[in-house]
């Protein structure tokens, strides 16, 4: 039942643009219909999900497929279900969103193409999640990586738009490059093209090459350090609700299928797991650090998408030790708190990207130089993004604490473990996550501040209005969820059993971790602040208002106050030796300077240090081969002939 | 529950919510002893609160509820951290992750109070957010390094276990002295005193924490000192925990415990009187050594 359940979502979300193609460009018609279906769409997928979680059916549906080697296989287990439900939630609210964002009256050449292009992504996304083929999958994370070019492309008459998207282009090709190689060695090995990987030997070069190409091709989407590359671009670039459904959902289609193709590995080898454990741990650290050198606020955003895809990695890879090292408290904690912060940083980071959307709506600007004071221009905007801040900061009482909470539980487990040296790995992992987690603070007291706190330092930040109630509707359901998972974790606890149920593991997560104690802990924490604010409030009525007291500065201005830069600059200046910041700072002479500017950034360091240099001395290094590409047809048919007959000798 | 366990929770929260300012007076007197001065009496740091929480107050025009939020999730979360940590051998909120709960809660109060500091707009209070922002992202593998030792060593994430379980091998001694002194440096450093930041400064470039609160005044100003003297005990607290034995029974624990407090703030007072503050730049040097000292508490076990 809910196999066709999430069909239709998928169909109805794949078909939900194309009425609009046909009505007026002056209309309001095509994009009602577009989110209505959407979201009728939506709620068919979210209600496939639960329908999964409460009633599994573990065959799935099966139809014969002309395709070779394909089969139209679906299946919704726990595991799918975990993702498939986050697709649609999100998908509906940047659908409504969007109304308000990205309104066809003001976006009258590319509204109806972006709202096609949203609905195929949705539905791509969902295809890939419910496939029980490899060919069915294929055919889904194809669709979603076209459709999500598109979408990123949407204003592509900007110069820097087509970049992002050459840029997101050539990576997910060269991502799928490693899915064909996967799946054909996956097929050579089981002899199935189910991408089951049970009774594949782990250890043997077949097995590490599936591990590796795994990791490449789905670490390529889900933007793990270093392949993260065409991630803040494409984030950047995108209209916002596009962002959020990229952040909040797409690149978690990388974990989802790393932890399906690992599910079926049952006795990985050690290093497999502290691979991936280290890899998600420098992916955390640098992400944050990246992030934190950013003005823009949606590349801010974007790198942070880049630590959490760490963090989840770090939890993936836990399992994997676990299994490695028959810990199955640490599978259990690993995986559960992997999947929890997937459901988490798709709350939160949609909440957050949708934030920043208002705020560009509001004012028209993404630079958070250029922002401040907006808190009492845009209230309802400045709570839902303080929410989302402290939520994906991993402080108590919201979401994000828990699932961080889940993998520092099993890292501290490994940790404590007396069977070999093992341990060793995985304690240096905790700090590691306490700086992420510390760092994160940083980054978003430096955003929520400059964006939000103190005194407007443009005309367009001091003229800016509230997101209208279509925009502020789904941030209120993201916060509302990002609250609730808070402060009762007890209530998803199902779900993720479910999920681990992917893994083999039975132990439910109520038996090891204290999730009736977090909400405890919770309450009090949150009777404890309304007690003390209650008593200050009630001692402060009727307290006069001054300007701010500026050490005795007589005329302070908006442009004295502390901008995000100068807030991150001695962060910055600690982890320069990985940002590789680029700074032009003017020398100061005399007593009385000449007016000076400063200008400081910090570009991608992979792509700029290491990416394109070698990218450019390959393509030197083949410029002798020039002559082979002649540029017309005649001469690359005759070279497709001459191969073929080449190997029809050799064979 | 029975009426011991709850007597021993009621005395818990009264000495976290009443012993606090104390160690601040202790702190006074000893730097007081060191320059040849009487001295406040030890009292006086209560005095001031009383009469911090009686005036009124100005709020900046610049300022917002973020403002006031400030230092009420500041005490907020000092006082449920405190209620995580065993006072009389036993705390009234313990479960297995606790420690992490125990970090994070400073960690949400630091939060605020950085925003609070943005809120007014201020280049001053800026500085100091900055500031903090930083220095406290070093400070916290220092904390987790140290609880990862002790979790290893109690095979427990819950600071009632960690900080009570008390049977260490005699070759673990060697790390824990190391953790000692790692969480003794993350003490100074989160609480905003010498070598890192001089309480006693209001105006000048070098400050941190202070200078964060510079617009709070009269009762928002007594709330957040209270906080802080709530967080200074707190931490002692900790660090004397991981060197008192399990003595068995709670008010024998409660003495030696509060004995060790005081000692801590005797240390402090000394510290205080005989280092002078560190230059900015090496401030994260420091920190950095404290997150290798505990590193090396890790290593350590490894034998």
């Amino acid at each position: 039942m809910s196999e066709v359940l999430a069909v239709c979502a998928c169909a109805l979300a794949a078909l939900s643009g194309l009425p609009g193609l046909f009505s007026s460009r002056n209309g309001r018609a095509g994009e009602r219909m577009a989110c209505s279906l959407i979201a009728v769409a939506g709620i068919a997928g979210v209600s496939a999900a639960v329908l999964a979680f409460v009633a599994p059916s573990p065959e799935g549906i099966s139809q014969r497929w002309a395709v070779p080697g394909g089969a139209l296989q679906v299946r919704v287990d726990g595991l799918s279900a975990m993702f498939l439900g986050q697709i649609f939630f999100i998908s509906i609210l940047g659908a409504i969103y969007g109304l308000g964002y990205w309104p066809q009256a003001a976006h009258r050449e590319n509204g109806r193409k972006l709202r096609l292009f949203y609905g195929l992504l949705t539905a791509g996304i969902g295809l890939l999640i419910i496939a029980g083929n490899s060919v069915l999958f294929l055919v889904g994370w194809e669709v979603m990586a076209l459709a999500a070019f598109l979408t990123v492309t949407t204003e592509d008459e900007k110069p820097e738009v087509r970049q992002a998207g050459y840029l997101y282009l050539c990576t997910t090709r060269a991502g799928t490059l490693c899915l064909f190689a996967l799946f054909a060695l996956l097929f050579g090995a089981t002899g199935r093209m189910d991408f089951d990987t049970h009774g594949v030997d782990a250890r043997g070069p077949v097995g590490t090459a599936i591990f590796l190409l795994a990791l490449s091709g789905f670490g390529l989407k889900a933007g793990l350090m270093p392949l993260h590359i065409w991630l803040p671009p494409a984030h950047a670039s995108a209209p916002t609700h596009v962002s959020a459904l990229m952040s909040g959902v797409l690149i978690k289609t990388g974990i989802y299928a790393l932890a399906r193709v690992a599910a079926g590995f049952e006795h990985p080898p050690l290093w497999w797991g502290g691979m991936l454990l280290s890899l998600g741990t420098a992916s955390a650290v640098l992400g944050v650090a990246f992030a934190i050198g950013q003005h823009d606020v949606k590349r801010l955003l974007a790198y942070h998408s880049v630590e959490n895809i760490g963090i989840m990695c770090m939890g993936l890879g836990l399992a994997l030790i676990g299994r490695a090292s028959g810990h199955p408290d640490l599978v259990l904690l690993g995986l559960a708190g992997a999947l929890l912060h997937v459901w988490n940083h798709g709350l939160f980071k949609a909440l957050l990207f949708l934030g920043a959307g208002s705020v560009i709506h509001g004012t028209g600007t993404r630079e958070m130089d250029r922002l401040g004071g907006l808190l009492k221009r845009m209230p309802g905007t400045a709570l839902l993004f303080l929410v989302g801040a402290v939520a994906i900061c991993g402080l108590p009482p919201l979401n994000g604490f828990v699932s961080e909470l889940l993998v520092y539980l099993g890292l501290y487990r490994g940790a404590a473990a007396r069977d070999g040296r093992w341990w060793i790995a995985t304690s240096f992992a905790a700090p590691a996550l306490a700086l992420v987690g510390a760092l994160a603070l940083a980054c978003f007291a430096k955003a929520f501040g400059a964006i939000f706190l103190g005194e407007p330092r443009s005309e367009d930040a001091d003229l800016a209005h509230e997101a209208p109630r279509t925009m502020l509707g789904p941030m209120i359901a993201l916060a509302a969820c990002c609250v609730l998972i808070g402060l009762a974790p007890a209530l998803v606890a199902p779900a993720l059993d479910s999920a681990a149920a992917a893994w083999g593991v039975s132990t439910p997560l109520t038996a090891a971790a204290p999730l009736g104690k977090i909400t405890l802990a919770a309450v009090l924490l949150l009777a404890a602040l309304g007690f003390t604010a209650a008593a200050l409030v009630s001692r402060i009525r009727g307290s006069r208002a001054a300007p701010t007291w500026d050490c005795g500065y007589a005329a302070p201005t908006a442009r004295m106050q502390y901008t995000s830069s100068s807030f991150a600059q001695m962060l910055v200046g600690l982890f320069a030796f990985a940002l590789r910041p680029r700074e032009q700072a003017p020398r100061l002479m005399g007593p009385f300077p000449a007016a000076a500017t400063y200008h400081g950034e910090v570009p991608d360091a992979v792509l700029d240090r290491i990416l394109l240099p070698f990218v450019r001395a390959t393509a030197n290094a083949f410029e002798s081969l020039r002559f082979i590409q002649r540029g017309n047809v005649q001469a690359y048919l005759g070279y497709i002939l001459l191969t073929l007959v080449l190997l029809l000798v050799w064979k | 529950m029975n009426l011991h366990t709850l007597l021993l929770d009621v005395v818990h929260v009264a000495v976290l919510l009443l012993v606090p300012p104390f160690l601040l007076g202790v702190i006074n007197k000893t730097k007081a002893a060191f320059a040849g001065r009487v001295g406040p009496p030890y009292l006086q740091p209560y005095y001031d609160l009383v009469k911090l929480w009686r005036k009124g107050s100005v709020f900046s025009t610049s300022t917002s509820w973020v403002f006031k939020a400030g230092p009420v999730v500041g005490f907020a979360t000092a006082v449920l951290a405190g209620l995580l940590l065993p006072v009389a051998g036993h705390a009234p909120l313990s479960f297995e992750g606790d420690a992490i709960l125990f970090a994070y809660l400073f960690a949400l109060g630091r939060f605020f109070t950085v925003a609070a500091a943005l809120d007014t707009g201020s280049a001053f209070e800026g500085m100091g957010s900055a500031r903090e922002a930083t220095f406290s992202s070093l400070a916290e593998p220092a904390l987790f390094f140290g609880l990862l030792v002790l979790g290893r060593l109690a095979r427990s994430l819950s600071l009632e276990v960690m900080l009570t379980g008390g049977h260490w091998p005699p070759r673990s001694a060697a790390s824990l002295v190391l953790v000692m002194a790692a969480l003794f440096i993350v003490l100074l450093a989160e609480n905003s005193r010498i070598p890192f930041d001089d309480p006693n400064t209001h105006l000048e470039l070098t400050m941190i924490h202070e200078v964060m609160v510079l617009d709070h005044g009269g009762p928002a100003l007594g709330t957040i000192l209270y906080g802080a003297s709530l967080k200074l005990f707190i931490f002692a607290a900790l660090v004397v925990g991981i060197a008192l034995p399990d003595l068995g029974n709670p008010w024998m624990s409660l003495g030696a415990l509060l004995t060790g407090v005081l000692a801590v703030a005797v240390a402090i007072g000394v510290v205080e009187s005989l280092m002078a503050r560190l230059r900015l730049v090496h401030v994260p040097s420091l920190l950095i050594a404290a997150c290798l000292l505990s590193g090396f508490g890790i290593v350590l076990l490894a034998r």
